[in-house]
């Protein structure tokens, strides 16, 4: 079903037993419900609401595409700087924002939940409610904006956002170093995390046949010294090469496309801290391909069948989602903070309007 | 209960006698005061959970309480309820230096985190300038900024992981090492609960690289507008500074009384701004920063000489509030956002009220986000003095509400500000928090009375200093 306004909206979601949320489905894994459900496409309720660059914040509906938004705020000189994923193929604020994905940028500045300020949503008897500031700071009642981030649609449906922004840097130049192996990329990587060195991305590739691993790291800013800085970058990493201009930028981009998973894999997300990642990267099956991200603290995993990743994950004690694959139980691995999740479902949505999207139920 | 807390701890642990408790009757917030039937002190994670299950099978209302420090009146105790002081529990439970985490307890003191990160070249990040004193536990509940907010955020950016008891005494984990998550943001949500879900009781934090280099710029302005200007073209530039912070003559004048800091003569208001990074990055940004600076209007601009130099401006910003006690025999201290764009308009509006209500007030505040705190002035040995502070207060809320802004950027809504949540938020947004917290605490014990309106207030009386202060066991600096 289609959805064009506010009011539209709260009927749909008052009239139908059980509502799924949609944006543009890039990650048809995450927004394809059972028989039965009511799919609400959000593409009509579009637009940017608010925008004055001197606040650092904008305000736009839940089925704007963030291509559009950043082409705006790249006309303002400011951007996301958690690189928002799939922005090409369509992804909308909501969906990004629900499926709680944040790209490579993530690493300097922190993902959504740390540029998310309000949000209005529908809740499960059709109310509108709102949570947050459209302020930089706001301390003001519980932090819902936060608890939407990754909420997958469980708790309402998204109707307006407001994001905090910050100036773009000048320029960026990337240092990619290719070593010979994974654990000598990862020491390479944790001496870049514990200098004090501004980086905006800090990532790890091993190449699919085991026989090297690349670390690529960005830096941005005043394009005069940043040559000064990669040469620094190259000597601390003792390798690398310079990458620069629109092919730098293009090989990030092609990343936030996920461009370099294969037609008909799938992919999961797996949060992570460096000290864990030869622990997975040892467990994982050899097809799979993988990209670690956000100085070790993501893997992106693809492989055929993700589901097949569960178990190990769960020996792991690690948590994943499925981002691209066949619908059904996204959420693999070993969940904490359940219990908790759990009363807030109950809170929010008593009458499981919403899909549910609980591991362990 | 009392008999079932005695078996759980001894003597010199369990405070009931009148004398014992009168040290925790208020937080920062003096105006308000209420008597607990007890303050316990546990020394133990362990001791924690028994003391909130015991309150839960009791019906007990308890406050857990870090250093006290709040200015919204957060960790006020209920009438006859149950203090829970955190401060023994303030063990570094473990130093990640690879990963950059550490793991405490909750009573660990702000400051010290970077204490013992500092060997590593690592820091915690969120600087309230109450940071000697107040604990990570209080920070948790109010989701506390400082001076670095903008580029850095506030307390909720830097946390992991929680391990929570609740209001009902189911333990919780949520979080954990990495900084991304799957699945809803609950540690998102813990933080800036106000101590209203239930208590925590170890939190694992990220830890960043101590900047290599700093750029800290004081420019002297003769006009609150001008320094307001200045902020807005330092915004429009690109830059994003670590931190811009403003203080008016008031101000000025409190924090050259109490500490000295050498501020320019016939100021009417100062501009800090710092710049932190790369070696390289910084000179770079430096370089714009001082020709946009030189551009504004300021009649004198001082960069800090060195790293005692930066310490010196920043003791005087960071100790505006308690310094403007010498000016004042007493203060309330207000903390409402408005988007940036509209800080002269109110900062006028504000200076309108004052003169209406006869009512000085001192303005110190976070510029790069809009955050305002306002200091205002009063004697509370003058009948009526303090309730007219009140009114003012309740105004300058109203005027953030009005220009799209909030009621609290980070001293959380409290006892002091409960009433105003209705009125930055619908109906519809307060039922949908009020169902979370009964989510947490059905028997609604936990913090009862703060944040949301209603509820019975405490009579509302004037103290002077904090009782804490008195008996020398907190100081501000
Ligand atoms: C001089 C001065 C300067 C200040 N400057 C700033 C500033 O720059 N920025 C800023 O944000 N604030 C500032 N504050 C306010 C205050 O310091 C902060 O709110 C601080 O986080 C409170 O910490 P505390 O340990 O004193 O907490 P308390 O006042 O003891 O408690 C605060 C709240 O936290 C709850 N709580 C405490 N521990 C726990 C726990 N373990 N689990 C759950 N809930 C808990 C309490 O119930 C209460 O609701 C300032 C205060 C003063 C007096």
């Amino acid at each position: 079903m289609r959805i064009t306004s506010l009011a539209e909206l709260q009927a749909a979601v008052r009239g139908a037993p059980r509502v799924v949320a949609r944006g543009a489905g890039t990650k048809p894994a995450l927004a394809t419900p059972p028989d039965g459900v009511l799919v609400l496409d959000l593409r009509g309720l579009s637009g940017v609401l608010e925008y004055e660059p001197g606040e650092f914040t904008f305000s736009a509906l839940a089925g704007t595409r963030v291509s559009e938004v950043e082409s705006l705020l790249a006309e303002n000189g400011q951007y996301l700087p958690f690189d928002p994923l799939l922005v090409e193929r369509g992804a909308t604020l909501g969906g990004t924002l629900a499926a709680g994905l944040s790209g490579p940028g993530r690493y300097r500045f922190g993902g959504l939940r740390d540029f998310i300020l309000a949000v209005r949503y529908i809740d499960g008897e059709g109310a509108l409610v709102r949570g947050g500031g459209k302020v930089v700071k706001n301390a003001a009642g519980f932090d819902l904006p936060k608890l939407m981030v990754g909420s997958l649609g469980q708790f309402g449906v998204l109707y307006e956002l407001t994001f905090k922004v910050f100036p773009r840097p000048d320029a960026h130049v990337t240092v990619r170093a290719v070593l010979p192996t994974l654990a000598e990329a990862l020491a390479g990587l944790l001496r870049v995390y514990a200098a004090p060195l501004d980086v905006d991305a800090l990532d790890l590739w091993p190449a699919p046949d085991g026989s090297g691993c690349e670390l690529w790291v960005r830096l941005g800013g005043p394009e005069t010294v940043l040559p000064a800085r990669a040469e620094r970058m190259t000597a601390l990493i003792g390798a690398g090469e310079t990458m620069s201009g629109p092919g730098e930028a293009e090989a990030w981009r092609a990343l936030c496309e996920l461009a370099w998973v294969p037609d008909g894999w799938g992919l999961v997300k797996t949060p992570l801290a460096p000290g864990r990642l030869l622990a997975l990267n040892r467990e994982l099956p050899p097809e799979a391909l993988r990209r670690y991200c956000a100085g070790g603290n993501l893997a992106w995993i693809a492989l055929p069948d993700p589901r097949a990743l569960d178990s190990t994950l769960t020996a792991l004690s690690l948590a994943g989602l499925i981002v691209l694959g066949a619908p059904g139980r996204p959420r693999m691995g070993v969940h904490p903070g359940v219990p908790f999740e759990q009363r807030i479902k109950a809170a929010l949505d008593p009458h499981r309007k919403f899909p549910d999207f609980n591991p362990v139920a | 209960m009392l008999p079932a807390l005695a078996r759980l701890y001894p003597p010199e642990r369990l405070l009931a006698q009148p004398g014992q408790l009168a040290a925790y009757e208020s937080d920062g917030l003096t105006a308000y005061r209420a008597r607990p039937a007890a303050v316990v002190i546990p020394a133990t994670q362990a001791e924690v959970i028994e003391t909130v299950r015991l309150c839960h099978q009791h019906r007990m209302p308890f406050v857990a309480r870090g250093s006290g420090t709040s200015l919204s009146g957060g960790s006020l105790p209920i009438h006859d309820g149950l203090l829970i002081a955190l401060n023994r529990l303030n063990r570094v439970v473990r130093l990640d230096p690879i990963q950059r985490l550490v793991v405490v307890e909750p009573g660990v003191i702000n400051l010290d985190v970077s204490k013992a990160a500092a060997p590593h070249g690592l820091y915690y990040a969120p600087d309230p300038s109450s940071q000697q004193v107040c604990t990570i536990g209080g920070n948790i509940a109010f989701n506390s900024g400082g001076a670095h907010c903008l580029k850095y955020g506030m307390t909720s950016n830097h946390v992991l992981a929680l391990k929570v008891v609740l209001a009902d005494g189911e333990i919780v984990e949520l979080g954990g090492e990495s900084a991304e998550s799957v699945g809803p943001d609950l540690v998102g949500l813990f933080v800036g609960s106000e101590g209203l879900f239930g208590v925590a009781l170890e939190i694992t934090l990220r830890l960043l690289a101590r900047p290599e280099k700093f750029e800290t710029v004081l420019a002297a302005y003769h006009s609150l507008a001008a320094a307001g200007e200045a902020v807005a073209q330092v915004v429009a530039s690109g830059l994003l500074p670590g931190a811009m912070e403003i203080m008016d003559r008031l101000a000025i004048q409190a924090a050259e009384a109490a500490v000295h800091a050498n501020y320019p003569a016939g100021t009417e208001a100062l501009l800090i701004v710092e710049l932190d990074g790369e070696a390289q990055q910084v000179a770079a940004e430096f370089h714009q920063l001082r020709g946009v600076i030189e551009a504004s209007g300021a009649f004198e601009v001082h960069v800090a000489r060195d790293a005692a130099d930066r310490a010196r401006i920043w003791k005087g910003r960071k100790s505006a509030f308690s310094a403007v006690g010498r000016l004042s025999p007493d203060f309330i201290v207000q903390d409402g956002v408005v988007p940036r764009s509209r800080l002269g308009a109110a900062l006028a509006e504000i200076e309108r009220l004052s003169a209406r209500y006869g009512i000085r007030v001192a303005n110190v505040f976070h510029a790069g986000d809009g955050n305002l705190h306002p200091l205002i002035l009063f004697d509370g040995r003058e009948p009526g003095a303090l309730e007219r502070a009140e009114q003012l207060a309740g105004e300058i809320l109203t005027l953030c509400i009005r220009l799209g802004g909030s009621i609290t950027g980070e001293h959380g809504v409290g006892m002091e500000k409960r009433d105003y949540l209705p009125r930055m938020f619908a109906e519809t947004d307060v039922d949908a928090m009020h169902r979370l917290r009964l989510a947490m605490d059905p028997l609604l014990i936990a913090n009862p009375g703060k944040m949301f309106p209603g509820g019975e207030a405490p009579a509302l009386r004037h103290v002077g200093l904090h009782p804490l202060e008195k008996a020398g066991v907190i100081e501000r600096e």
